[in-house]
């Protein structure tokens, strides 16, 4: 380039290369699906240590992603009675329970003015592909009270495209507050017992204090009921490290 | 749906009725109520046929979805859905908006017609 001087442009050295090591990054942030936990009990830890062989198996064939309650999901699974022998759902995760291989989550989502929930079993080999479609947390682990909200906050779009994911660290948290149907609803969801943050309670002052008086505040204090998994944790994510470099 | 914490459906269970038959969509001041169901059992599951009370008649129907939980991977309605039906299986109906579980697709033979009307599987 020629400036208005005519002198040459001075010199600019060229912008130093940024480094990002994504290795040690990515090994700073590491996720343990809560199935792999086992659950306390009296049962022989043999059990545990052949059901997670057979899930890491699973896993190096069919790749779960990483999802919490509140994703919104597509799953495609195999069915014989389906056109193109395959079907399609998308829907927001409300639940994960179970533990080992039957480990299952359920989709929500409101079709036609028609709510629609599935259960799917995470390690079935009838599911063919699971996409995240939206990656947020909720303030609950468990969103069965979409049950009872308005239908807005189950509806989601089937052909919705992947939102895009910026960090590979943060999984943001939606605080969002719902707003229910009128009452009666299927659980009495403002009873301390649920403790549920993620829903906007309209209702009178006298009723949510009466609804206190089933709270159990010795719970959280006592050690009986106290489950430490930390330990346990480590244990199974070498395990898990070990077995997928393999 | 009126009924709260309704399981699958038996006598008297109040129901929704889905098609746009003329029968189902026209407003009465009483639900449509579950009379008798066409099983060995009392307790109508996703395939089954019953009879309904509505306006003052009695009709065959369809069971198409239930609000109790099934097996994995079988969908879970949140209101109890039938579809209106003749006692040859011809359904009155001739659009079905609501989904439909794709078990019902086994029962090919029977429901044959019931399916061709339905628009959206689940």
């Amino acid at each position: 380039r020629v400036s208005s001087d005519g002198e040459p442009p001075k010199f600019q050295p060229p912008p130093k290369p940024v480094i990002i090591d994504r290795k040690t990054q990515k090994e700073e942030r590491r996720f343990l699906s809560p199935e792999f936990i086992p659950p306390r009990g009296r049962t022989d830890p043999l059990k545990y240590y052949i059901e997670r062989k057979d899930m890491i198996q699973r896993r190096k064939v069919f790749n779960i992603p990483e999802f919490y309650v509140g994703h919104v999901l597509a799953v495609t699974t195999a069915d014989p009675y389906a056109s193109d022998k395959s079907k399609r759902f998308v829907g927001i995760c409300i639940q994960r329970g179970g533990k080992g291989l039957g480990a299952t989550f359920v989709l929500r989502n409101v079709i036609e003015d028609q709510g629609v929930e599935i259960c799917y079993e995470l390690y079935s080999p009838r599911i063919q592909a699971i996409e995240v479609l939206k990656l947020e947390k909720r303030l609950d682990e468990n969103l069965m009270y979409l049950r009872d909200a308005l239908p807005e906050y189950s509806t989601f779009d089937v052909n919705m495209k992947p939102v895009p994911r910026m960090d590979h660290e943060e999984i943001p948290v939606n605080k969002l507050q719902v707003r229910m149907k009128p009452k009666p609803w299927s659980k009495r969801w403002e009873r301390p017992k649920y403790n549920i943050k993620g829903i906007k309670f309209e209702l009178p002052e006298h009723k949510m204090k009466a609804a206190q008086k089933w709270s159990q505040p010795w719970l959280e204090f006592d050690m009986l009921r106290e489950y430490d998994t930390s330990k346990i944790e480590e244990k199974i994510w070498k395990e898990l490290s070990e077995e997928l470099e393999k | 749906s009126i009924t709260g914490a309704c399981r699958a459906i038996q006598k008297l269970t109040c129901v929704r009725v889905v098609d746009n038959s003329t029968l189902g969509n026209t407003p009465y001041h009483r639900p449509p109520k579950c009379i008798h169901v066409y099983n060995k059992t009392g307790v109508g599951k996703v395939g089954d046929k019953i009879l309904l009370a509505i306006k003052g008649e009695k009709k065959k129907a369809l069971i198409v979805g239930h609000k109790m939980p099934g097996s994995t991977m079988t969908p879970r309605f949140d209101s109890n859905n039938v579809v209106l039906i003749e006692d040859s299986g011809n359904p009155i109906g001739t659009r079905i908006k609501t989904p439909i579980p794709y078990t019902l697709r086994r029962r090919e033979g029977e429901f044959s017609k019931v399916l061709a009307i339905a628009r959206n599987f689940v």
